[in-house]
């Protein structure tokens, strides 16, 4: 029935013999830190950027879409003039850019489910949250990129932020915080939902209302009450107001406390929760 | 005796779908020895893939236990995962890194040095052929590189125990012949391998022994030899050489073994099950053939195929689980 082929008789071709000698490990690495397991991860997420960069795309032109597209349609209405609304709409546009790039981490994610890619990754002895915190760091970058290309379309167009390099940059590392702790809501989709595109069109309709109901592109006080008080508790609204302030070198403690504790609290629980569907899947 | 490398007592899962619970796996007992092949063979939807994942800690049992090299896969599952390598439709390599940035990350993830990661994976990639692949994305391999690089990445720890899920399904003739040749490479320098297969041949060829399933059920064990003379008989085979002779042949053969006679879809073949206490029977076929003056160029007596083991164990044949796999691939 079945013909044995050349290198099985013998055992003593070359292919056999450089196998042997592949399989017979002579050194045996202890386990590596959860630190070191998770860098790897976030290697990978590098690596993969470097491999598809079509996958910026979205992250590079987007934002430069909706902020000129805010800034002459609506600018002149909204606020009377281009230049003004600018300086008032950039610190919320970049949130947004920012916050609409982190449904790739449940995009990528659920990818990496269908394709079989995470089962080896849960088939290894390693920290068990690894994958996924690398993953989440590695996402970084991709939100660092399109901060710097929203930041730079802004200052071509005339934004002038009164807060300085330093007030940027603050407000930048209080975006890409938030960013990391909203990631969880779509790991957790990445993992609940069957496919890529499924956690695609669920995370928009999660971002559009968190982006659109806040104080991004208008004043609230435009608004009709009901809507306002989503708006005020949205804590999309208190990152662009905290954001507004760094930029504009008036921060206030409690409009930057109010983000840290945010993300603090909903790191703490969704990041169980994702890990316990994570153990669990199926 | 001998040691176990892998026993499962009573494994079951079940999955909860809105409208009904299927119990992929109902009650599976594996025992398989240390330094053998182990072949689970079955169809499509037979509850193969369902229970090496459990066995490779993927998933949880609803009931039963599970221990790999004395390891329970549950309660002591980071022991289960160091000694185990896995590789299947399930557990694959990233596609878009090339196979060297695989290799490496996963050596990494093992502990290696960077430079050590780097050794390591270059020893594999030259040790299965994928030197020359190694800087390209891994979408671009052939199906049969892939599985290559997917059984590297599976042996980067060098694992005594490794699960192979449907390791060739899918390739083409000399890729699969690649794969098999691999396995005993392994085998014979003393791991242990587990292997899940729709394909009667693979069970045949590779597996030293071999648990029938199908319905998330073991329903039969044993060596190919025993499966096969479990089914009781062997079958006569023969062509005559006068087409036109069949027919006479056919009844010959029927009156001396007392079974019914299967024509081939040729004009000159016909075949007949050999009845458990038959021996002699078969012995007076030819005689009462050559009586009758008809010629009989060619004649064979055989042990019934693994095909046709499954077909008496499940009355089902095997055909259809072939036919859909190969969308999968």
């Amino acid at each position: 029935m079945a013909e044995p082929s050349a290198a099985t008789s013998g055992m003593t071709t070359p292919e056999a013999t450089t196998l042997r000698e592949a399989v017979a490990l002579d050194e045996r690495p202890t386990r590596p830190s959860a630190v070191s397991s998770t860098l790897t991860f976030a290697h990978r997420a590098l690596l993969k950027i470097k491999h598809v960069p079509e996958q910026l795309f979205d992250v590079t032109v987007s934002p430069i879409i909706f902020t000129l597209m805010f800034v002459y349609l609506f600018g002149g209405a909204i606020a009377g003039s281009t230049e003004q609304y600018l300086q008032y709409l950039l610190p919320g546009i970049l949130v947004q850019s920012v916050l609409f790039t982190t449904v790739y981490t449940g995009y990528t994610m659920n990818t990496d489910i269908t394709k079989g890619v995470f089962d080896r990754f849960r088939s290894l002895p390693i920290w068990r949250p690894a994958p996924i915190v690398g993953a989440l760091l590695g996402d970084t970058v991709r939100y660092t990129i399109a901060s710097a290309v929203t930041l730079t379309l802004g200052l071509i167009l005339g934004f002038r932020p009164t807060g300085g390099v330093v007030g940027v940059l603050l407000a930048v590392l209080l975006l890409l915080i938030f960013a990391f702790a909203l990631s969880w809501v779509f790991t957790i989709l990445g993992l609940v939902l069957r496919s890529p595109n499924a956690v695609m069109g669920v995370s928009m309709m999660v971002l559009m209302p968190l982006t659109f109901a806040s104080n991004v592109f208008v004043d609230p006080e435009t608004m009709p009450d009901f809507l306002q008080g989503f708006v005020n508790v949205n804590p999309v609204s208190h990152l662009v107001t905290a954001s507004r302030e760094l930029m504009g070198g008036s921060a206030s403690f409690s409009s930057v406390a109010w983000v840290l504790v945010a993300s603090v609290v909903m790191t703490a629980i969704l990041a169980p929760v994702t890990m316990r569907l994570y153990r669990n899947r199926s | 005796m001998t040691e176990l490398a892998v026993e499962a007592e009573g494994l079951v899962k079940h999955f909860t779908t809105r409208k009904s619970v299927t119990r992929a796996v109902d009650g599976i007992d594996l025992a398989v020895p240390q330094g053998s092949v182990y072949g689970v063979l079955g169809p499509n939807g037979a509850g193969k893939t369902t229970a090496v994942r459990m066995l490779a800690t993927l998933l949880r049992p609803d009931a039963g236990t599970a221990r790999v090299l004395g390891h329970d896969v549950v309660e002591d599952a980071d022991a289960v995962r160091s000694a185990v390598g896995l590789t299947g439709q399930y557990a694959s390599v990233d596609e878009d890194l090339t196979g060297t940035e695989n290799l490496v990350m996963i050596a990494r993830l093992y502990g290696f040095s960077a430079a050590g990661a780097r050794a390591r994976s270059a020893e594999l990639l030259d040790a299965f052929g994928l030197s020359d692949a190694g800087a390209r994305p891994v979408k671009t391999y052939s199906g049969g590189m892939h599985r290559r690089i997917d059984l590297a990445a599976s042996l980067v720890m060098s694992p005594s125990v490794l699960f192979l899920d449907e390791p060739t399904t899918g390739l083409d003739p000399r890729s699969r012949n690649q794969v098999w040749d691999i396995v005993r490479v392994l085998v014979d320098d003393g791991a242990t391998v587990l292997l899940t297969t729709q394909y009667l041949e693979e069970a045949d060829a590779l597996a030293d022994r071999i648990a029938v399933i199908d319905r998330g059920k073991v329903i039969a064990e044993g060596t190919a030899p025993e499966l096969k003379s479990s089914v009781g008989e062997g079958a006569l085979s023969l062509h005559v050489a006068d087409p036109a002779r069949r027919a006479e042949a056919a009844e010959i053969v029927e009156r001396a073994l007392g079974t019914p006679v299967v024509l081939d879809n040729d004009s000159t073949g016909l075949s007949a099950r050999v009845p458990q206490e038959g021996a002699d029977a078969v012995a007076g076929v030819l005689p009462a053939l050559v009586d009758a003056g008809i010629a009989v160029p060619e004649m064979s007596l055989g042990q019934p195929s693994l095909d046709e083991v499954f077909l008496a164990l499940t009355g089902q044949p095997v055909d259809d689980a072939d036919a859909s796999t190969e969308e999968v691939a």
